[in-house]
């Protein structure tokens, strides 16, 4: 009898094996998070002339490489492979364009940790061949191993660290392509106030140096506001004591410092657990993987991001589909606008890493995601923040934040 | 001498600022973070069946369990696509149709982390035994196995967690002191009890169990006496692979977002942790050591704040080998082990 | 039976010809120098040969590869005193790790708040602040048996890493920058030991495995080291011996340990940063991956082991993709094929080992590698 039970299981085991392997196929996530219906805010009229990879189509240079240096298989890759598919897609649109100057895209794993960057590093600084470099992505590698970039005088474009002491270093070669933790967490403690009106603010950080410097910035900047805070850990899933603790606490919203991954889950165990209080993200945030995961929670949720909202976003989420197959992710338009600067320079013949370092500094003009100028220790001139919401389960903008 | 100035002023200027004391937290949320503990802990609970009947049987720490777990995780999610659900809607079920659908999961993930359990058993375990192999190289394959599963997901998947479906909302039932039970978490609390009873049963009552028992004791006489040890340790491999694709369903259910290629590896070490404070090798243990993990876990975390949840996890662990060397209910599954 | 009284032409059963080990262990003293002194000068030359195949470019700097390497290299030395001599199951030995790169990063960074020391002071410092690490976590878990200690050693590297992240004088995430760095500066006025380059530190880590084989190697062959290899084979029967196996296995920790803290030291020096990251569970399973591949208890074993664990992830770094595939396929292959390990420990006479085997046999060891010359060796004091 025993037996003939285990029988019947395998069967039934095998049966669902079939049906799972029937329907083994790749999500395709809804369209571009850009287009919005009804925008509460008009983009900024600039950005009309973005900088386009492409160029006039003439340039001509003799063959040369630039390189992207971060995380590709390890911690947070998802985040390393949308930059790296954001800066192929600028270089792939280039060389398209431009038979007459071929520009290589080499890639480099660093795994997103400390400890394998300076090895990526100076592999990347003694091939002559490169002579610009977007990367990177994180705080912890960039400190590690952004000296070794400033001795060789090789020019690095960073999409998303955003540490404030970066640019403290005296690097000569650093230039971040966002507004630091400094810039965004006043900008979000002033929006969940003002706009918000939240009374009492719950500020939930993770264990990154992102969110941990932003929730300091921005729970100094809430003051009095401050009703509650917690840390969680990366890659933590179950978030049931922290829900309790800011359901107990009942706030008007909760701010989570963190990125998409572990924002996703609490958001909407948040929201299982009736917490209404609006749910406020910051760029690391900020992604379709958190509207699409979260849930019923998204309707519910805000962003703050130190980047401007782009209309023409749907000209660059086309080609990054097409090219990537998938929807362009966190850090996606900032890499693709920071490889297209290092383009530009060698279209306009910087092909020597000090041209090019000094093309970048000197660089003035109109990117997707903000105005790129740079200030002597690599932080961008002027940084706007604006703020984003869920329209049909699609991030659309909001507001700015003055 | 102004060093030691230096270090006792680093110590004493920050000392209370990392760590703060929320005992009014603590008290007030107490039967919500029980509960919530609770359903959490049914899970470890279930994944840590399998780490206690593989050492039980063999002796050997199955580091690549948690493997066996995040697969089943993704057959859930497969499941729950290929039946059509998608990404950010929760459709609106009847209570049957519903229940066929997590049937049809449960059945898939229970399928898919048996056979990974199994395969894994054959690739990784088997040739080793046949070679006799000294114990600590199990470990190592176990280390890389976890590896090449791992990197499969990542390299067919890619390193987001695939986006949550769920099929049916987390919503309260009834209230006990306060504390919202919702039907998720008495979905998981339930059914994993039940699971555990049935695998208890099996390793207790049945020809199949008894088998396992005597390989555990005594794998030399267990041979002599007529037991197919090949066998039973593909069954106890497969029990263990079924009891965790169970729990990556439930696991699916509380948090739709679990199936990431690197998901398994925290709840696998903490699933081992509650296996080894119940007593390894005990099954009774393994859902003793889920359930009280998972609620200490919850209590440390709103007492001391979010960052101190693990390591209230392994401190009790290591007060409670210090007070009992083999676990609350000690080593069973055997008997004895010299 | 005795030895003895087994003719020397006829050994105890070959089970399998070691051409290699055999030869080796019938060269006298003088030769075996000869054979080993341009071995090590070659190992010394590796980063500045860079040699074709071998290299880990154009994925990888070569000479900073070779110091990951030469630092697991060290690391699995000092895992070795711990699991392969003492038998003690230390799946937290990352902690100790983290011990001493921490504390190099809080005596040198100019991110902490302490007084601060140059490089070579602190060196021994952070090796004598790990040992007090280890006697603290060794006092309480030494009691535990076998895979008990395995999990509590886990749960102690964790809480160390936790430590790292939550204590908020060690900042976490954000880490420490500018760790220091032995003294002396190249032709054009830079510092010579710095992060971009990693000969000089290869060549210290180097250096310092040699200094450490020799100290290890002495302390095997005393009586602590035939006291830690009775604990490993048989608790029991040592204990009823009269050793004080408690006593013992904390020095086993605590030696495993200083070398730990050291590696952890030098790691944090060549990086000149330290944060929380890379101290977790997994580094720890790789630390004693390194160990079990090369051979638990075998020095030269644990030593191929390393360059296994710590080379080949890094030699397939240019296919990001695949290389932590090709990676555990490798462990998994090896182990079925050597589960003895890549260099087995066998079991041989320590103290007085060469004289004995020589008397004894007439040449420098047995082959066998089923140890019953040693385990009938009578006479030997614990």
């Amino acid at each position: 009898m025993q037996r003939a039970r285990l029988t019947k299981i395998f069967v039934l085991a095998a049966a669902g094996a079939i049906s799972l392997s029937a329907c083994a196929a790749r999500t395709d996530s809804g369209s571009g998070g850009s287009d919005s219906s009804a925008p509460q805010a008009a983009a900024p009229s600039a950005a009309a002339d973005a900088a386009d990879p492409a160029g006039d189509g003439k340039a001509q240079c003799s063959p040369t490489s630039i390189a992207y240096a971060g995380t590709i298989n390890g911690n947070n890759a998802a985040l390393g492979i949308n930059i790296l598919n954001g800066a192929k897609l600028a270089v792939d649109q280039h060389n398209k364009a431009n038979p007459g100057c071929q520009v290589k895209l080499e890639q480099f794993d660093t795994e997103g940790t400390p400890d394998k960057a300076p090895g990526i590093v100076t592999q990347i600084v003694n091939t002559p061949g490169i002579i610009g470099v977007v990367g990177l992505p994180f705080s912890g590698e960039s400190k590690a191993a952004g000296n070794i970039f400033n001795t060789a005088g090789l020019v690095t474009v960073t999409p998303s660290a955003t540490a404030p002491t970066l640019s403290e270093n005296g690097w000569k070669t650093f230039f971040r392509g966002l507004g630091n933790d400094n810039s965004q967490g006043p900008a979000a403690a002033k929006f969940m106030t003002g706009e918000l009106a939240a009374k009492k603010v719950c500020v939930i950080e993770d264990d990154s140096e992102y969110g941990t410097g932003l929730a300091a910035t921005t729970k100094q900047a809430l003051g009095s506001a401050l009703a509650c805070e917690d840390k969680v850990k990366s890659k933590q899933t179950d978030f049931s004591a922290v829900v309790n603790k800011v359901k107990a606490a009942a706030p008007d919203a909760v701010f989570y410092s963190g990125y998409y991954q572990e924002a996703a889950p609490f958001a909407q165990q948040l929201n299982d657990a009736g917490v209404t209080a609006k749910f406020v993200g910051p760029d690391g945030v900020k992604d379709d993987e958190f509207v699409k995961g979260a849930g019923d929670a998204a309707a519910n949720a805000y962003f703050t991001c130190p980047c401007v909202p782009a209309d023409q976003f749907t000209k660059f989420t086309d080609a990054y589909k097409a090219a990537a197959g998938k929807d362009p992710g966190t850090y996606s338009p900032e890499a693709y606008d920071l490889a297209t600067i290092l383009l530009k320079g060698i279209d306009g013949g910087k092909t020597t890493r000090s041209a090019l370092l000094d093309f970048v500094k000197t660089y003035d003009g109109q990117g997707l995601t903000k105005h790129f100028k740079w200030n002597d220790k690599g932080e961008l001139a002027a940084t706007t923040v604006w703020t984003y919401k869920v329209e049909n389960g699609k991030i659309v903008r909001n507001t700015e934040i003055k | 001498m102004s060093m030691t100035h230096d270090l006792s002023s680093f110590v004493l200027a920050q000392g209370d600022s990392w760590i703060t004391f929320d005992v009014k937290g603590f008290v007030d949320q107490f039967w919500a973070n029980t509960i919530d503990g609770l359903a959490y802990g049914s899970i470890y609970a279930l994944v840590a069946l399998g780490y206690t009947l593989v050492y039980g049987v063999l002796k050997l720490i199955n580091f690549a369990h948690s493997e066996v777990f995040i697969y089943g995780a993704y057959a859930v999610w497969f499941t729950f696509f290929g039946l059509g659900f998608r990404p950010g809607v929760t459709p609106e079920l009847s209570v049957i149709e519903l229940i066929g659908f997590l049937l049809v999961a449960l059945l898939a993930a229970m399928a898919v982390s048996g056979g990974t359990a199994v395969l894994l058993e054959r690739v990784a375990y088997r040739p080793l035994r046949k070679r006799g192999a000294p114990k600590l190289v199990f470990l190592i394959t176990a280390i890389g196995a976890s590896f090449v599963l791992q990197q499969i997901l990542f390299i067919w998947r890619g390193g987001n967690a695939e986006q949550g479906i769920r099929l049916v909302r987390n919503e309260p039932v009834f209230q006990i002191f306060g504390a919202a039970v919702t039907n998720v978490t008495i979905i998981t609390i339930v059914a994993s009890i039940l699971l555990m009873i049935a695998a208890d049963q099996f390793v207790n009552r049945t020809k199949f169990g008894r088998g396992i028992r005597a390989v555990a004791q005594d794998p030399d006489t267990a041979t002599l006496m007529g037991v197919n040890k090949e066998r039973v340790i593909t069954l106890t491999f497969l029990i263990g692979g079924l009891l965790a694709g169970a729990a990556a369903l439930f696991y699916m259910m509380k948090i739709p977002q679990g199936a990431s290629y690197q998901g398994g590896f925290i709840l696998g070490i903490k699933a081992f942790t509650a296996a080894v404070l119940g007593g390894i090798g005990n099954l009774r243990g393994a859902l003793l050591g889920g359930l009280l993990l998972g609620v200490v876990e919850n209590y440390g975390q709103t007492l001391f704040g979010g960052e101190w949840r693990d390591v209230v996890a392994f401190v009790l662990l290591v007060l409670i080998l210090m007070v009992r060397p083999t676990g609350i209910l000690g080593e069973s599954l055997g008997k004895a082990r010299v | 039976m005795t030895v003895t009284s087994t003719p020397p032409a006829a050994p105890a059963p070959v089970r399998r010809k070691r051409p290699i080990s055999d030869w080796w262990n019938n060269l006298p003293r003088v030769q075996q120098w000869l054979v080993l002194v341009p071995l090590v000068a070659l190992v010394y030359l590796l980063p500045v040969l860079n040699p074709p195949i071998i290299t880990t470019q154009p994925g990888y700097d070569f000479p900073i590869a070779m110091f990951e390497v030469s630092r697991y290299a060290l690391v699995a030395i000092g895992l070795n005193i711990v699991v392969g001599q003492a038998g003690l199951l230390d799946l937290g030995y990352v902690g100790f790790f983290a011990v001493g790169a921490y504390v190099m990063a809080l005596f040198t960074s100019p991110d902490s708040t302490l007084h601060k020391l140059p490089f070579l002071i602190v060196l021994p410092i952070a090796m004598v602040v790990t040992m007090i690490f280890g006697v603290i976590l060794g006092t309480p878990t030494l009691r535990l048996r076998g895979d008990y200690l395995a999990i509590v050693t886990l749960g102690f590297g964790e809480i160390v890493r936790l430590l790292a992240d939550n204590v908020d004088p060690l900042r976490g995430n954000r880490g420490f920058q500018s760790v220091g760095h032995p003294p002396g500066t190249n032709a054009d006025g830079t510092a010579l030991f710095n992060n971009s380059d990693g000969t000089p530190w290869y060549w210290l880590c180097v250096t310092v495995i040699i200094i450490v084989l020799f100290l290890v190697g002495n302390l095997e062959r005393s009586r602590v080291g035939r006291a830690w290899v009775a604990i490993r084979d048989d608790e029991d029967a040592a204990e009823i011996m009269g050793l004080p196996t408690y006593k013992f296995k904390i020095w086993a920790f605590v030696s495993g340990a200083a070398v730990g803290g050291l590696s952890g030291a030098l790691y944090a020096g060549q990086l000149g940063f330290v944060n929380n990251q890379k101290f977790d569970v997994v580094t720890s399973m790789l630390f004693l991956a390194a160990v079990i591949l090369g051979g638990a208890g075998n020095k030269v074993g644990v030593l191929l082991g390393a360059i296994v664990v710590a080379y080949i992830p890094l030699r397939f770094q240019a296919i990001a993709e695949y290389k932590y595939l090709i990676f555990g396929l490798a462990l998994i292959i090896l182990m079925i094929f050597r589960p003895q390990g890549l260099l087995g420990a066998r079991q041989r006479l320590l103290t007085y080992g060469r004289q004995a085997y020589q008397r004894l046999l007439g040449r420098g060891e047995q082959v066998s590698s089923d140890g019953s010359l040693a385990s009938d060796t009578p006479g030997e004091k614990a």
